[in-house]
């Protein structure tokens, strides 16, 4: 980071090995914990994880340096809001418990049901502190102050991906929670907090805010993609985890398979659904 | 209307279809007026305070809802729950329905942008109200057909 200034001579040597020191350390952790574990793990969890470090680390690499607008925006669409939706992908808190001895599961337990984590880990607080924390950002002269000191800039940073962390994992988290808010709570403030986003990029290019008026329309589509990940999370957890009369299309594939406790809707659904599908491609 | 454990759902299929044709029409409005023609654009400089405040949530809303309804159409389906008629009837009923908000309370109301910036707006304000309505009728007149849908189906199903 001290080294950020020598970018004009050759290669920026150490700003690269902190980028790859940034993917390998809590990679080789997630790794370490995968194995602990003992059970098999999704690759898809491990493989979204290691895309969430990678686009991370590349937003504070040497490639998107913080004095050009559109490479600022860039670095805070990554940091902010894409690389926390693969990171929670990941589902780090599920693998962390099951990697734990059993003797510290009681611990683990206790910290899941303190009243101190569900306030904070509630949606509210945390588009709060991610999305109330870029007008914090752009509307103060905090935007300045991190320009101008790289240990600013840095806390900034670390601010932006916690904060967007947590967002992700109390918006469409994959990890179970004790009295996780309903899916209408979680969209609801997802609306929300995508539409102060929007707003605020509507706020950057109107007023030209820090002379990144070229880079609010970025900001703004960026904001765009990382709220459709988020919904796509959220409702598709919503969708697997709705409980349906046939369990899916793969148990209809097996008629043979008798529902003994629901003997009328299995004989009412499979005609019913074949039909639907002509007349849906017909009308 | 809504009838849970029925097999097949009117409302519950007209509302999820509803909700993709707000989304769809919205997806057009933003990549044929706003990107293509580029007609009007991501800020004019004339959006008053509300126009932009109000723009910016039903934007993210657009995306939510086209989302949600996405799923809840393959729960209706997974179901065999959808009763088509309705859901087209819903699809025409969202679209028009949105076409016809854009163009009075959104360009008129909200003042968020106009359809085009030219002099005479007229022509353009009456074909965006006059489309909407044309979709609502096609919307009205499939529900009407669809009024009949998932009797029978459970009436052969006991």
């Amino acid at each position: 980071m001290t080294h950020a200034g020598h970018a004009g001579t050759a290669v920026p040597v150490v700003g690269w090995l902190v980028t790859v020191l940034l993917v390998l350390v809590p990679a080789a952790a997630y790794a370490a914990l995968v194995r602990a574990r003992g059970r098999p793990w999704p690759p898809l969890r491990t493989a979204s994880t290691v895309a969430g470090l990678v686009l991370a680390a590349l937003a504070v690499s040497p490639l998107l340096g913080p004095h050009d607008p559109r490479g600022h925006m860039v670095q805070h669409l990554l940091l902010g809001m894409v690389a926390p939706v693969a990171l929670v992908l990941g589902a780090p808190g599920t693998l962390l418990l099951g990697a734990l001895p059993v003797a510290r599961r009681g611990v683990a337990r206790a910290v899941l049901r303190s009243r101190v984590l569900h306030v904070l880990t509630h949606p509210v607080t945390a588009a709060v502190l991610s999305v109330g924390g870029l007008h914090v950002l752009y509307l103060t002269p905090l935007h300045a102050l991190a320009a101008a000191d790289g240990t600013v800039r840095a806390l900034v940073d670390v601010h932006v991906l916690l904060s967007g962390v947590l967002f992700a994992w109390a918006v469409a988290g994959p990890d179970p929670a004790p009295r996780r808010p309903s899916v209408t709570t979680r969209a609801v403030v997802l609306v929300l907090a995508g539409g102060a986003h929007a707003h605020l990029a509507k706020l950057l290019h109107a007023h030209d805010l820090h002379g990144l008026r070229d880079a609010a329309p970025l900001m703004y589509y960026g904001g765009d993609l990382a709220e459709l990940l988020l919904a796509v999370a959220l409702f598709a957890s919503w969708y697997r985890a709705r409980p349906s009369p046939v369990s899916g299309p793969r148990r209809r594939a097996h008629p043979a398979s008798p529902h003994p406790d629901r003997p009328r809707r299995s004989r009412v659904l499979p005609p019913p659904g074949t039909a639907v599908q002509v007349d849906a491609g017909q009308a | 209307m809504d009838a849970p454990g029925g097999p097949v759902q009117r409302g519950r299929s007209m509302l999820v279809a509803a909700a993709i044709g707000v989304g769809l029409m919205a997806a057009v409005d933003e990549i044929v007026f706003h990107q293509i023609l580029a007609w009007h654009h991501f800020y004019d400089r004339a959006t008053p305070a509300i126009g932009l405040l109000s723009d910016g949530l039903l934007h993210t809303a657009e995306i939510v809802v086209l989302v949600a309804a996405g799923f809840g159409f393959a729960d209706l389906r997974r179901r065999g729950a959808l009763a088509p008629v309705s859901a087209w009837a819903g699809l025409f009923l969202g679209a028009g329905g949105f076409q016809l908000f854009d163009a009075v309370v959104d360009h008129k109301l909200l003042r968020v942008h106009q359809v085009r910036y030219v002099e005479d707006l007229l022509p353009y304000d009456l074909a965006w109200s006059g489309s909407g309505v044309l979709l609502l009728l096609v919307g009205a007149v499939l529900a009407r057909r669809g009024r009949r849908e998932g009797a029978p189906v459970r009436g052969s199903g006991r």
